[in-house]
């Protein structure tokens, strides 16, 4: 552009009006915002939230003890103790998750032989202490108990792509 | 009733209560303006950024102005250990007080004004030079660097468009005659000043913005590189008094326009339905649409950079005032339109 016109385009604001009118028009465009608690957005079936230990339909427990996501936890945030149970089986005594620690990465979901452990849909459980976070075998299978139905409906939905 | 009318107006003390009572009739209004401009905002720039801002406080997020004056209100007040206490608390309360004072002269309708003095245009003008101390003295009294960096910028930034600002209320009350804020409004009874002073109305309002402090020139709070400037060590009421003032200054650049440029209280539309509508609705509406186009800026464009602002204030803005002050009083001269008081 030539000095003349670039100054006159200068002193008609004629850059300024060009930004102005844009920013008008997104004034009326529809907003983006997601009104979050009365509003969310669809999930993945992928999508890996708080942890469940899930139970066999006859309501026995999955999990065989095998620390396979203890081992392949990067976070380290598992911690597997386990004996022999009265009837011979194998299992645990205590499977605690440090929900502080956890990075989210959905390994021990996936080396979970059984697929006992896995990453429900839920990740709206915030605690007020630190301590509540410290996941311990009963609040695990709990979580599980609650969660089953939608932990079923995840799998079917993400079973043709495993 | 008629002793009552005796004693307010010709009485001393009627005198000063009555003038009391006119004061808080302007104060009031632009208190509770200044807390929903805050409001109005954030709305507005949350619109343009395709958000929907504050909606959780009351309906619509109505009350959040009030849950923001609370909370402030709520926390502690900082001194910092190396500051000038009583300038440090003193800074706030200049920027703010200033801020109404202004206000004493403004004519919300036909000879609605808390002191209706000649000089009303004067008034306003020194008024708002002296609410560059408030930021000086912030910035001075806080003792640390992003404060005292803030204060000089904006002292010098407010100093340079003053003189433009001069030139132009110099153009107007040449026009109209009389430095009567009244009179400049009545003036424009057959045309608004910002038609024929079209320049010179877009000149004030961008100087209206530099000597408010708001972007595109806030670079005296610049919080990408300075923090917040000269508010940087303030906290709870005193930084909320520094937030009210740079409201209520935008108010007051806002009702100045209006007064210079935008008719005041006189009807947009000047046929029957429209001119039986109250004046101080029509001042109101000019004053609202003012201070969207404040929002609206904000919205729209980054900040300028330090010596940007300075050749814009004097290579740029100062000539053009001038000139146009020149080429308007030789068209006045050559046409006999001079007014003669």
């Amino acid at each position: 552009m030539s000095g003349i016109s670039k100054t006159a385009a200068g002193l008609l604001l004629s850059e300024i009006r060009a930004g102005l009118w844009l920013t008008l028009r997104y004034f009326f465009k529809p907003k983006a915002t997601l009104n979050y608690p009365y509003e969310k957005n669809p999930l993945s079936p992928r999508f890996k939230g708080e942890h469940a230990l899930r139970r066999y339909p006859n309501g026995e427990e999955r999990c065989i003890a095998c620390k396979l996501c203890e081992a392949i936890c990067p976070a380290q945030a598992i911690t597997i103790e386990a004996e022999p149970r009265d009837d011979g089986s194998r299992r645990t005594t205590r499977y605690d998750i440090d929900m502080t620690k956890c990075i989210y990465c959905g390994l021990c979901e996936e080396a979970c032989p059984v697929d006992a452990i896995v990453e429900g849909p839920n990740f709206e459980f915030a605690t007020e202490t630190r301590e509540e976070l410290l996941y311990d075998k009963e609040k695990l299978l709990a979580n599980g108990d609650r969660w089953e139905p939608e932990l079923v409906k995840r799998l079917e939905l993400d079973a043709p792509y495993r | 009733m008629n002793g009552l009318d005796a004693f307010l107006f010709n009485t001393d003390i009627g005198i000063i209560i009555l003038t009391i009572l006119k004061s808080l009739a302007v104060i009031v209004p632009l208190l509770i303006g200044v807390a929903y401009l805050t409001y109005a905002e954030r709305k507005v720039l949350a619109a343009i950024q395709l958000r929907k801002g504050p909606n959780t406080v009351g309906p619509f997020g109505l009350w959040q102005p009030f849950a923001d004056a609370l909370k402030m209100l709520m926390k502690e007040t900082i001194i910092p250990s190396g500051a000038n206490r009583g300038l440090f608390v003193l800074a706030p309360m200049l920027t703010f007080g200033l801020a109404v004072a202004a206000w004493a002269v403004i004519p919300v309708n036909n000879h609605w004004a808390v002191a209706n003095i000649n000089v009303g245009i004067l008034y306003i003008f020194a008024i708002s030079s002296l609410g560059v101390y408030g930021i000086i003295i912030a910035g001075w009294a806080s003792n640390s660097k992003y404060a005292f960096l803030g204060a000089m910028r904006s002292a010098a930034q407010m100093v340079s468009y003053e003189v433009s600002m001069g030139f132009v209320i110099v153009t107007v009350i040449m026009c109209v005659g009389s430095q009567n804020l009244n009179d400049i409004v009545l003036a424009q009874r057959h045309i608004w000043f910002a038609i024929p002073l079209f320049p010179i109305f877009v000149i004030f309002f961008i100087s209206g913005l530099a000597e408010t402090n708001r972007a595109p020139f806030d670079l005296a709070e610049g919080d990408t590189e300075i923090v917040a400037g000269f508010f940087v060590e303030y906290s709870a009421m005193s930084f909320a008094l520094f937030f009210l003032g740079e409201y209520a200054n935008m108010f007051l650049i806002s009702a100045t326009t209006t007064v210079l440029f935008l008719g005041g209280w006189l009807s947009p539309i000047p046929f029957a339905p429209f001119t039986g509508v109250p004046g101080v609705f029509w001042f109101i509406l000019k004053i609202l649409v003012c201070l969207f186009v404040f929002l609206w800026v904000r919205a729209t464009l980054p900040r300028y950079r330090y010596d940007q602002i300075m050749a814009l204030g004097w290579k740029v803005f100062l000539p053009i005032s001038l000139a146009w002050l020149v080429i308007t009083a030789g068209f006045l001269e050559i046409f006999g339109l001079l007014p003669h008081a």
